[in-house]
């Protein structure tokens, strides 16, 4: 049944020509940072992907352009799942916000926000979430030293 | 508790054995006293659960009765991962805490941030706040708390505890 699911949404909406990417089970449709919101709103709207489940982005530091951001959509009706990877760059790592789509973009794209430095563009509240105010860099970027500290309180000194 | 004492020679034997057997007195009811504070953030919280009801039973020390208030506890048992953003939390639970006071780091998370060394975990809570006792295991069974608790029990009856001034 998926598979026939998948086909159609392929047709539909995929930019590149060629079969689909089914990984794991999951539809991939690679596109482009300008095609981002009216794709979610195509699937949204004539597939039925009620369900965002969630944002993330890949750091690739030796490529360009550099991040995978990866978007998450789940059909309750049709029970099928299509995944998202859109491609940003270092000096302009933007894309559209699903907020006026979905509300729980709200939180994972502030998520995002903070450990990868990617922009929702429409996002109204990019605050720091896990995070803290301050706190500088994005940890989960890999040029991100893996034991850089920025501690809130002053340490004992000497440490007892 | 480093409280500088008057040197020997101006203090009487009298005086010397009365405060001697004064901090034996108020050390043996003191370790059987603790009113734990758990400060439980972590996985180590199942563990803290196991030893203090029935099987284990930390009431057979006197640490039964949690309080959740730091005002009325003298126990600061630090159970689980401290991250940074909740340091200044631990901080001010510790400041609120009144004297006479201990701190347990409970499992490898608080002693030394265990195997998290990232932008996340405080490497220990020594570095913000000073520790009596550590008690290592990721998390530590629970005879190892109970030994950890009776070690601090040994600690407790073996300082002085000053009661009317510095030198009583």
């Amino acid at each position: 049944m998926s598979a026939a699911v998948f086909a159609r949404i392929h047709q539909a909406l995929a930019v590149a020509a060629g079969e689909p990417v089914i990984a794991h089970g999951i539809l991939v449709l690679q596109i482009e940072p300008a095609a981002l919101a009216s794709t979610v709103r195509a699937l949204k709207e004539q597939f039925g992907f009620d369900m965002f489940l969630d944002v993330t982005a890949v750091d690739w530091p030796d490529r360009i352009p550099r991040f995978d951001v990866v978007h998450h959509f789940y059909s309750t009706t049709a029970h099928v799942r299509v995944r998202l990877k859109t491609r940003v760059g270092i000096d302009d790592p933007v894309v559209d916000s699903l907020v006026p789509l979905y509300g729980a973009a709200r939180y994972m794209e502030r998520e995002c926000h903070e450990m990868y430095g990617i922009v929702f563009r429409g996002n109204p509240d990019l605050r720091p979430l896990l995070l803290y105010e301050g706190f500088v860099g994005h940890p989960l970027r890999k040029d991100y030293p893996k034991q850089r500290e920025q501690p809130l309180v002053p340490y004992r000194d000497p440490p007892q | 508790m480093t409280t500088t004492r008057k040197p020997v020679s101006e203090r009487s034997a009298a005086f010397e054995y009365l405060t001697t057997k004064k901090d034996e007195l108020v050390g043996w009811a003191r370790k059987f006293s603790l009113f734990p504070y758990p400060f439980v953030t972590a996985c180590c919280g199942m563990e803290f659960m196991s030893v203090s009801s029935t099987p284990y039973d930390t009431d057979r020390f006197g640490a039964a009765l949690p309080r959740f208030t730091p005002r009325q506890s003298d126990l600061l048992m630090v159970v689980g991962t401290i991250s940074h953003k909740q340091a200044p939390v631990l901080k001010r639970v510790y400041e609120q805490m009144c004297e006479p006071k201990w701190v347990m780091a409970f499992g490898v998370c608080a002693t030394s941030g265990g195997f998290y060394q990232n932008y996340a975990a405080l490497p220990g809570i020594d570095k913000i706040i000073p520790v009596d006792i550590y008690i290592p295991g990721c998390p530590p069974r629970p005879e190892m708390v109970i030994d950890g608790i009776m070690r601090l029990q040994e600690r407790i009856a073996g300082q002085r505890h000053p009661i009317i001034n510095q030198d009583f």
